[in-house]
């Protein structure tokens, strides 16, 4: 005690005092904070994660690095967990067709096997958040309040029937239809391509739960009205006034004034 | 009417003798001769001014059903009607009252498509009947008023449209409000003033509604209606133009009676148009405000845009930028009474292009008849080639009236092209000055080619691809002269020639004139002159005798 009172005035002991306070704090929060509680147990045996990272290794490493350390050409993907891996190889934009505003989706080039030995490779190199658990991603939820916080938080880039919108230079927001619930929690786990990261802080499992019951409730409710366009709004309603009203009325028009000469 | 009391006229039937009660009355038959006897020229272009009044007419029996339904209020209300993914959510009773049309009662929602696709189609064939008012030329006189009352039916078209595009008080049109009230905002001094005044406080309030229903249902409506009235007056007073054509001219019309074969027609035109309108109600969804939500001031969607109408106002706004050359175009302005902020940015696209549309719209009947100095009236149309510079003046005027439409689905445009969003701004940006000097330019020089084109078919006739030898060893290309109908056609038009400016009662060209005689060259000076009778002759006259005596050779020969 007595050597710690002499040292207090050491040129050093502030720095040392910040990091004691930084550690602390950074401890306890991340003991205390409640995000991304929604992991799967799923397991990931010592096989899955050698055998993804052969697979890494043969086909991710050029971009983003042995050891996915990262490198100019891609990020590092330490920490960024499976549930940012079984997104992207699921989906297929990864590995990425070719560099551009962001990446493109395509047909998925890993099967189910691969894409989970990928995904317990990348996990294993440290924590993010993982693949969801099924209750989240099986169904069931309550579709109105999805669609209250889907309005709030998604409408702004999906368009407020999913239907995908523009962002700046060339990238975009996708259409949602037909995408797998498990991706779509993910993507809002993850904040794939352009996409903030929607953590359980920010919306709850639950409320995820709901989002991903609102989408697939519009899905399988169709276009009440009729053929619904594109669910592009005004555009496409105006679009086809133009060319298909005024083309029929037009067709008409001549058809009842061409029996007179 | 005055029969009647002559001849005492004793029907046989029932029917006669009701018809004749009423006619003695009423005085029907003689309406009836006047109208029916009433002479139209038929075209299919002539026709979209009838789609727009037959449009109005849907309008109104499909509105009058909506409004059994439909609830102006803004008070708060829970969703449980059918639709699940909005059971329970909170929304205006106007929101609610519209969903409940949409899907609790037997045939709203289409009776609501019916409406709405009726609208568009309203408004487009409005704007389709008056480019063909413009580039045939007949807003001359003597129908330069019922030109503008023309624009104002417009205007009144756009302002039902919008006011009725914001009752369901869904997100996508809450947005448009907002903008709107942007816009009003932007007015200097009196913009906030303005909106306290029709929000009744701060936006969205919850008066606007209401307000708004009021406007839509039975102010603007009635607008229209007594414009259509007046509109339809003057056509009987001026009666119809016709496009040109062998025995039609300015103090004839050529054409079909009303009665019994046009009002057959048109009659019957009607039921085509409900029909056409009916099949899109029932085969394609519009405005699906159950996918776009209540209202909230807070979410907007990706796609939002007006309807095709307003589309160019927020195109206006989508190209504007922010800053210029480095200069912001929001000005604070320090006052002794505070900081008064002037948004340029809004206020010059919001303003600005429909300022100068309207502006152009309206005065253009003038500023021709300024130039030509032709006060006589027209009644035959022009072929749009014959009047190249007013032509290319109208396609200047659309093709800006377009790219201020397309940047209103500039995302859209980026999306579904694969473009950079901002590339599509920035090219949009360069077209709207490029474009109409482009669009000018083009348009004027294929005019002028398709009036030498028409020049040296009714002089030389059309050339028929077969390539006769001459017996001293020539070669001619055997042309077919048009008959006389169709020559009428080619030669049959005015062509004005510049008109130096003429001195005044003092002996003295006053700028104004000099001013208009400018003008009048820029209009006619590169003008194509139609073939005269005289060339007609020596062309006929010359060159021909040779090949139509070979020809008799050779049927000789066969």
């Amino acid at each position: 005690m007595k050597a710690l009172s002499q040292k207090r005035r050491h040129p050093l002991a502030a720095v040392a005092l910040l990091l004691l306070g930084l550690m602390l704090t950074g401890g306890l929060y991340a003991v205390v904070t409640t995000a991304n509680q929604a992991k799967a147990d799923t397991t990931y045996s010592a096989n899955d994660a050698q055998e993804g990272g052969k697979l890494f290794i043969a086909n991710c490493a050029t971009c983003h690095g042995m050891g996915a350390s990262g490198s100019p050409d891609g990020p590092s993907l330490v920490g960024v967990g499976a549930a940012a891996v079984d997104f992207q190889v699921g989906t297929g934009r990864m590995p990425m067709q070719l560099q551009g505003p962001q990446a493109q989706q395509k047909p998925r080039q890993f099967n189910d096997e691969q894409t989970h030995q990928l995904a317990a490779y990348v996990a294993s190199l440290g924590a993010g958040p993982a693949i969801p658990e099924a209750q989240y991603t099986e169904g069931g939820g309550n579709a109105a309040n999805g669609g209250v916080l889907f309005r709030v938080n998604c409408a702004m880039c999906h368009n407020a029937a999913a239907a995908g919108g523009a962002l700046t230079r060339g990238k975009f927001a996708p259409a949602l239809a037909g995408v797998s619930n498990q991706h779509i929690y993910e993507a809002m786990v993850t904040g794939p391509q352009n996409m903030p990261v929607f953590n359980d802080a920010n919306i709850t499992p639950n409320n995820k739960r709901d989002i991903i019951a609102f989408l697939d409730t519009i899905d399988a409710n169709g276009s009440p009205g009729g053929a619904a366009l594109g669910s592009l709004g005004p555009v496409s309603e105006g679009l086809f006034i133009w060319i298909a009203g005024l083309g029929v009325v037009i067709a008409f028009t001549v058809w009842l004034t061409s029996r007179t000469s | 009417m005055s029969t009647a009391a002559e001849t005492p006229y004793k029907p046989v039937t029932t029917t006669g003798r009701i018809t004749d009660f009423v006619d003695q009355r009423v005085g029907g038959s003689g309406i009836l001769r006047e109208f029916g006897r009433k002479v139209f020229p038929d075209h299919w272009s002539f026709m979209f001014g009838e789609v727009a009044l037959y449009s109005f007419v849907i309008l109104l029996l499909s509105g009058t059903f909506l409004t059994f339904f439909y609830d102006p209020s803004m008070a708060e209300s829970v969703y449980n009607g059918s639709y699940v993914p909005l059971k329970g959510v909170d929304m205006s009773v106007a929101m609610n009252s519209t969903l409940n049309i949409s899907f609790d009662i037997r045939g709203g929602l289409f009776m609501r498509q019916v409406h709405h696709w009726s609208a568009l189609l309203f408004t487009a064939s409005i704007a389709v009947h008056m480019l063909r008012v413009f580039f045939t030329g007949a807003f001359r006189k003597p129908r330069e008023l019922n030109w503008v009352v023309g624009g104002v039916l417009l205007i009144l078209s756009l302002a039902d449209g919008f006011t009725g595009y914001s009752l369901p008080d869904d997100l996508l049109s809450g947005n448009g409000l907002r903008i709107i009230q942007g816009v009003i905002t932007s007015i200097p001094v009196i913009g906030t003033y303005i909106s306290f005044f029709l929000f009744g406080g701060e936006f969205p309030g919850t008066a606007i509604i209401g307000r708004l229903y009021v406007l839509h249902i039975l102010l603007v409506p009635a607008m229209i209606l007594l414009m259509i009235a007046i509109h339809l007056f003057m056509v009987v007073v001026h009666k119809h133009t016709q496009y040109p054509g062998p025995g039609r001219n300015d103090r004839n019309v050529v054409g079909y009676p009303l009665g019994p074969v046009y009002a057959a027609k048109a009659g019957g035109f009607f039921f085509i148009i409900f029909g056409v309108i009916a099949a899109m109600a029932a085969l394609f969804t519009i405005n699906p405000i159950w996918n776009y939500g209540p209202y909230d001031p807070s979410p907007i969607s990706a796609g939002t845009q007006p309807d095709w109408y307003i589309g160019w106002v927020d195109g206006a706004l989508r190209l504007m930028p922010g800053w210029l050359l480095g200069l912001p175009l929001e000005w604070n302005i320090p006052l002794p009474w505070g900081v008064n902020t002037l948004s340029l940015n809004v206020l010059i696209p919001a303003l600005v292009p429909a300022g100068i549309v309207f502006t152009v719209l309206f005065a253009y009947p003038w500023i021709e008849r300024w130039v030509t100095k032709d006060d006589r009236e027209h009644h035959v149309l022009d072929r749009p080639r014959n009047a190249p510079t007013r032509t290319a003046i109208g396609m200047a005027g659309f093709t800006f009236y377009c790219v201020l439409w397309a940047a209103a689905s500039s995302d859209l445009i980026a999306t579904h092209f694969h473009v950079s969003l901002n590339d599509v701004i920035y090219w949009l940006r360069a077209l709207i000055f490029i474009g109409p000097i482009v669009a000018f330019v083009v348009t004027k020089r294929i005019a002028l080619a398709l009036q030498r084109k028409d020049r040296e078919i009714a002089l030389h006739g059309r050339e028929t691809g077969r390539i006769v030898r001459l017996p001293h060893g020539e070669y001619q290309e055997v042309h077919a002269q048009v008959d006389d109908y169709k020559r009428f056609k080619l030669v049959g038009y005015e062509s004005p020639v510049p008109s130096a400016g003429v001195p005044n009662r003092n002996g003295i060209v006053t700028k104004a004139e000099k001013r208009r005689a400018l003008l009048s060259r820029f209009f006619f000076e590169d003008r194509v002159a139609p073939a005269t009778p005289g060339e007609l002759h020596a062309a006929h006259d010359h060159g021909h005798e040779q090949i139509e005596e070979s020809e008799k050779a050779k049927e000789v020969a066969h």
